[in-house]
This record gives structure tokens, C-alpha cells and sequence, in this order.
């Protein structure tokens, strides 16, 4: 197993002003396969940005544990998850006009945070990457110059630059139109299968998360609801439960995954 | 071109820069001293107690080595907040950092410490604590966490006007005859410092530059956001700490030798990233020997437009510096306000 969680539990530090239902994460369990796509989802504050802080160790479980390649994740050092885990946020602070090599060079600081610059093979790795993802024609203009989707390949080649075992993709989707989309999708199986990088997705997105991940994770509140392959977890009457929302499932012609709709409260007699 | 061969060809012009004006600066001033009787000077050629002598070596090039390092200081002050507040209009002045440091220095000196080497040190010692308690101030009003653009800026004006009036306070509470001196300080002014000062200066500087530079590639990730730079494998706290601690020691050292100098942290920073890109490690090193060479600039300006009087250095940075400002907003960052 590339990522393996056993119980693991969180809670934020009360805030103030005091929400209503404060958030607890609880007995979260799941394992994630050596080449697997695995994708989380469900609803806003169900737990899927608090489990990539986990598994980035920003942030420490209070119960469980969880296990990177057979080894306990709190015995790693910062560098050395970094090493083995890639996030791809959601975006790119646009203040500093770094240029796109520049960016995916700092994928390589965990594999050598004392060198004050990178050395030749960095700069090989990061070239590698920067051609697997497609940015490669790119590398020397500045980030704020490109669009939402070249924007997002240039930080998933700095995460590729890494060279992690397993990628975390936060929210790919956002931002990006359909064509963006399906470029993504392209892409990312692409790299599973190419290079044989694991991927946790976390996705709003159900049908983006259907088409491109092998198994799902439901959760809802901060507890996993149900795991399994698209076709198990987006059943109507699972996802109705937890969004709370009527939606229709069928098949997709192409692919033959689940493609989930809603169903628009006013849409009858319209 | 690969970074390493970009930084040594920008280190090389800057110091060819810097070494045009340090002699441009040697050269003129108000004594009317031939380039000659200079160069004599500088040789030894001239008698110890000879006008030349006196005026070279004792005034013009300690103040173009106070010149130089306070410059540096606050370039790289600059880049390090930039770096910090992930704020691109970041700087001493502008955070009320530098208004601080003057508090604590204005305090040194109402309690009578002078420029002996003991001093200096407690002039120093002030000062940090005041910038320290300056930029504490701003980062929590600013509402620690998410710093914008607005609220950083906005905290380090309200801060900058506290510490301006708690120093109106405690010089209306000094002996007049002692009001001179500190009023003409607060302009910023570079005047010639004695050995034991120039070289705590120089230290306190020297550190401030090796706690930042030391941290350049660390910097650079701290852009991506703070969480992207702990999931790349950098301790953020401790990270932001020295950063922290290494931009306050340099505002400091500057206040207290020099006075709160305005603006070099935006300008010279700013000028930079047009030709070098927004890589700290270049910036860092580069911004040292440019603001070297702009603050000399500035102050050999300074001193020649009104001879034989002489304009504030301060006077100077704050006439470039505000259009500058004003432009930046206007143009560059206008989507981040």
C-alpha cells in the first residue's frame, strides 16, 4: 500500500466565533494501491481538505495513524514526505513573477534543501517533468502570463518534480472550462499510467471523479460513508442522503461510468 | 543562462556600479579638493593632517561605507518582508518597521546612550526591540493568518503614525539643545561614524544578510503560500522566525546608525525583479550591492545639489520613492487591491 489510514480522527481547535456544528474528522480508514487513482468526495466540510493536510502532515491526526509505504507517517520528516508526496493546490499566488522553470525547480527542494542552487540532474528531473506535463515550450515566461489550464499543468510538473509516489490533486477541476477539463483528465491518466504515479483526487466534481479515478471515497461530516468503484458509491440513493439533493445516476455512452445529475427542485412543470 | 552564471553577472555589474559611484563620491564634495589630491590621499602620498587627508579618509570614506551598508540593509530588508507578507509593496518604512526602530532610538538616546561601543550596542539593542515590537504590532492587527494587501498596508500606516507621534511625545519631553541632533536624524541623515560604530554596524548588518540569505530558496517556496511550502518540505514557523528576526536586525542596525532612510526596500527590490525575476536567491545578494549603490547615489545627490549645505538622504529616497509606490499600485498590483 502506497498510503494506508487506520482510524485516524481530527478536530480543529475551537474557533471564535464558535460554528454551529464544529468539525471532527472520525475513523477514517482507507488504502491506496501502488498505481491506483483513488478518488475523495462529498459535500463541502465533509473532511477532504483536512485529509490532504493529514496526509501532508500540516496538520497531525488525533487518533489512528497513518502509514506511507509501511511507515508511520508522524516519523517522517517534512522533507522526506515531501519527498514522497506531491500536492497540487488549487492555484498559484500570482504576486511574484516567478517563470514556469523556476516553479517546477522548487519541486526539487526536498531532495536537497541545503543546496543553494539546483544542480544539473535537478535540472533534468525538472525538465522531465516539465515535458510530461506539457509546459515544456513554456518554461521561461512568467506565470502570470499564462491561462487557467497551462497555469495548472506548470504545478502539476513542479509536483511531478518531486518525483513522489503518490500525487494529491486538490479540486484539478476548479477553474478550469470543459475542454480544460478533458485536457486534465487526459493527462492525469496519462501519468498513472506512464509513469505509475499513485493519485489521491479530491473533487467536487462526481462525474470528473468518475470518469478518471479507479475507486471512490464518500465522505460526509468527516466520516466515510462508502468506498468502492464509481459504479458502488454514486448510487441515487447514497448521494441523496448525503447532499441532500434528488439526483439521477446513469451511464455514460462512452466510458460506461456513472454520470451523476441533479434534479433541479423546480424543474417539473417548468 | 543557468542561475549561478545570472547572479555572478549581476554581481559583477552591480559592484562595477557601486564602485563608479564610490568614486564619484570620493570626489566630490563640498571641500574643493582636486581628484589629484585625493588619489594622494587615498595613497598615503598626503601629510596625515593635510586638508586631503583629513577630508578623504576620515570624513568622505566612512560616510560612503555608511552610505553603502545602510543601502544594502534595506534593500535587503525589503526583499526579506516581501518575501514574509508574500506582500510585493512590503518594506521598513512602509510597515512602520523603521518607526519603531526610531522609537526605540529616540528612547536609547533620551536615557543618554551615546556613541561609545557599549553605546552603539544599546542604540542597536533599542532599536531591534522597537522594530520588533513594530512589526509584531502590524502582523497582529493585520490579523496574523492571511495577510492582504490592504490590511498589511493599512496596519503598517496606523502603526507608522503610532510610533511617529510617540516620538513627537518624547522629543517635546528632551532638553532643547539636544533636539537638533535628533530631529535631523529622524530625516535620515548619513553622517561619519566613529571605527567602534561603523563596525557594529557592519556586523549587525553582516548578520541580518547571512539569516536571509542563508533562507533565499526557502524564500521562494514561502511565495507558493505557506501550507505549499510545508508540503514541500519547508518548517515554515521556524522559516518565518529568522526571516522575522534577520529583516528587524537589519531596519534596526540602519535606524540606529543611520535614521528610518525611506523607500530603498521598495525601489531598489522592485528595479531588481525587472531584470533578474522573482528568485530570492539572486535577489537577495543582488539587492545588497544595489542598494549600496543607491543609497550612496542618493546621498552623494544629496549632499552636491545644495552645497555647502546639505539635503537629508531621506529627503531624496522619499521623493523617488513615493512615485514609485503610487506607480507600482497603480499599475502592477492594481488586481491584488
Amino acid at each position: 500500500m502506497i498510503v494506508e489510514a487506520r482510524g485516524v480522527g481530527f478536530a480543529y481547535p475551537p474557533s471564535r466565533p464558535r460554528r454551529a456544528h464544529p468539525f471532527r474528522l472520525a475513523d477514517l480508514a482507507f488504502g491506496l494501491a501502488p498505481g491506483e487513482i483513488l478518488g475523495v468526495i462529498g459535500p463541502n466540510s465533509a473532511g477532504k481538505t483536512t485529509l490532504i493536510r493529514l496526509l501532508t502532515r500540516v496538520l497531525e491526526p488525533a487518533a489512528g495513524e497513518i502509514l506511507l509505504e509501511g511507515r508511520p507517517l508522524a516519523r517522517l520528516d517534512r522533507a522526506e514526505v515531501a519527498r514522497r508526496v506531491a500536492v497540487v493546490p488549487q492555484g498559484v499566488p500570482p504576486q511574484f513573477p516567478f517563470s514556469v522553470e523556476e516553479l517546477v525547480l522548487m519541486g526539487r527542494f526536498p531532495h536537497a534543501p541545503a543546496r543553494y542552487f539546483e544542480d544539473a540532474a535537478d535540472r533534468a528531473v525538472a525538465h522531465g517533468a516539465m515535458a510530461a506535463a506539457g509546459v515544456l515550450e513554456l518554461a521561461a515566461l512568467p506565470l502570470d502570463s499564462l491561462s487557467g489550464g497551462e497555469r495548472q499543468r506548470a504545478v502539476i510538473a513542479r509536483a511531478l518534480a518531486q518525483e513522489p509516489r503518490l500525487l494529491v490533486l486538490d479540486e484539478p477541476t476548479a477553474h478550469l472550462d470543459l475542454r480544460h477539463q478533458a485536457e486534465a483528465a487526459t493527462l492525469l491518466r496519462r501519468l498513472n499510467r506512464e509513469r505509475g504515479v499513485s493519485m489521491l483526487l479530491v473533487s467536487h466534481d462526481l462525474n470528473f471523479a468518475a470518469e478518471v479515478c479507479d475507486r471512490l471515497l464518500l465522505l460526509a461530516a468527516g466520516r466515510p460513508v462508502r468506498l468502492g468503484t464509481p459504479e458502488e458509491v454514486l448510487e441515487a440513493p447514497v448521494l441523496e442522503a448525503v447532499y441532500g439533493c434528488e439526483v439521477h445516476v446513469e451511464k455514460s455512452a462512452a466510458s460506461r461510468r456513472p454520470v451523476v445529475q441533479v434534479v433541479w427542485p423546480d424543474a417539473r412543470g417548468r | 543562462m543557468s542561475p549561478r552564471a545570472r547572479l555572478a553577472a549581476a554581481l559583477g555589474v552591480l559592484t562595477l556600479v557601486l564602485l563608479a559611484v564610490a568614486a564619484l563620491a570620493l570626489f566630490l564634495g563640498g571641500a574643493a579638493i582636486s581628484p589629484r589630491a585625493v588619489l594622494a590621499a587615498l595613497a598615503g602620498r598626503a601629510g596625515a593632517q593635510s586638508v586631503e587627508s583629513v577630508v578623504t579618509l576620515s570624513i568622505r570614506l566612512p560616510r560612503i561605507a555608511v552610505a553603502a551598508l545602510a543601502g544594502g540593509a534595506l534593500a535587503v530588508a525589503g526583499v526579506a518582508f516581501q518575501a514574509l507578507t508574500r506582500n510585493p509593496l512590503a518594506e521598513p518604512s512602509v510597515l512602520g518597521v523603521s518607526g519603531g526602530a526610531a522609537f526605540g532610538v529616540v528612547i536609547a538616546q533620551s536615557l543618554g546612550l551615546g556613541f561609545g561601543v557599549l553605546g552603539a550596542a544599546g542604540l542597536t539593542a533599542f532599536a531591534f526591540a522597537g522594530a520588533v515590537v513594530a512589526a509584531g504590532a502590524v502582523y497582529l492587527i493585520a490579523g496574523a493568518g492571511r495577510l492582504s494587501v490592504q490590511t498589511l498596508l493599512l496596519a503598517g500606516v496606523i502603526v507608522g503614525l503610532f510610533f511617529a507621534s510617540a516620538i513627537t511625545v518624547v522629543i517635546s519631553l528632551l532638553d532643547v539643545n539636544r533636539l537638533g541632533g535628533v530631529i535631523y536624524w529622524l530625516l535620515g541623515n548619513l553622517g561619519t561614524l566613529p571605527p567602534a560604530s561603523l563596525g557594529l554596524f557592519a556586523l549587525s548588518a553582516a548578520a541580518g544578510l547571512g539569516l536571509v540569505l542563508v533562507h533565499a530558496r526557502e524564500l521562494n517556496l514561502l511565495a507558493l503560500g505557506e501550507e505549499a511550502a510545508q508540503q514541500l518540505g519547508v518548517d515554515a514557523d521556524r522559516l518565518k522566525i529568522r526571516i522575522f528576526a534577520g529583516a528587524a536586525l537589519l531596519t534596526a542596525s540602519v535606524v540606529a546608525f543611520a535614521g528610518p532612510i525611506g523607500f530603498v526596500g521598495l525601489i531598489v527590490p522592485h528595479a531588481l525583479r525587472m531584470l533578474l525575476g522573482a528568485d530570492n536567491r539572486l535577489l537577495v545578494p543582488a539587492a545588497f550591492v544595489g542598494g549600496a549603490s543607491f543609497l550612496l547615489a542618493a546621498d552623494t545627490l544629496a549632499r552636491s545639489i545644495v552645497a555647502p549645505g546639505e539635503l537629508s538622504v531621506g529627503v531624496i529616497t522619499s521623493f523617488c520613492g513615493a512615485p514609485v509606490f503610487v506607480w507600482l499600485l497603480r499599475t502592477r498590483y492594481r488586481a491584488l487591491l
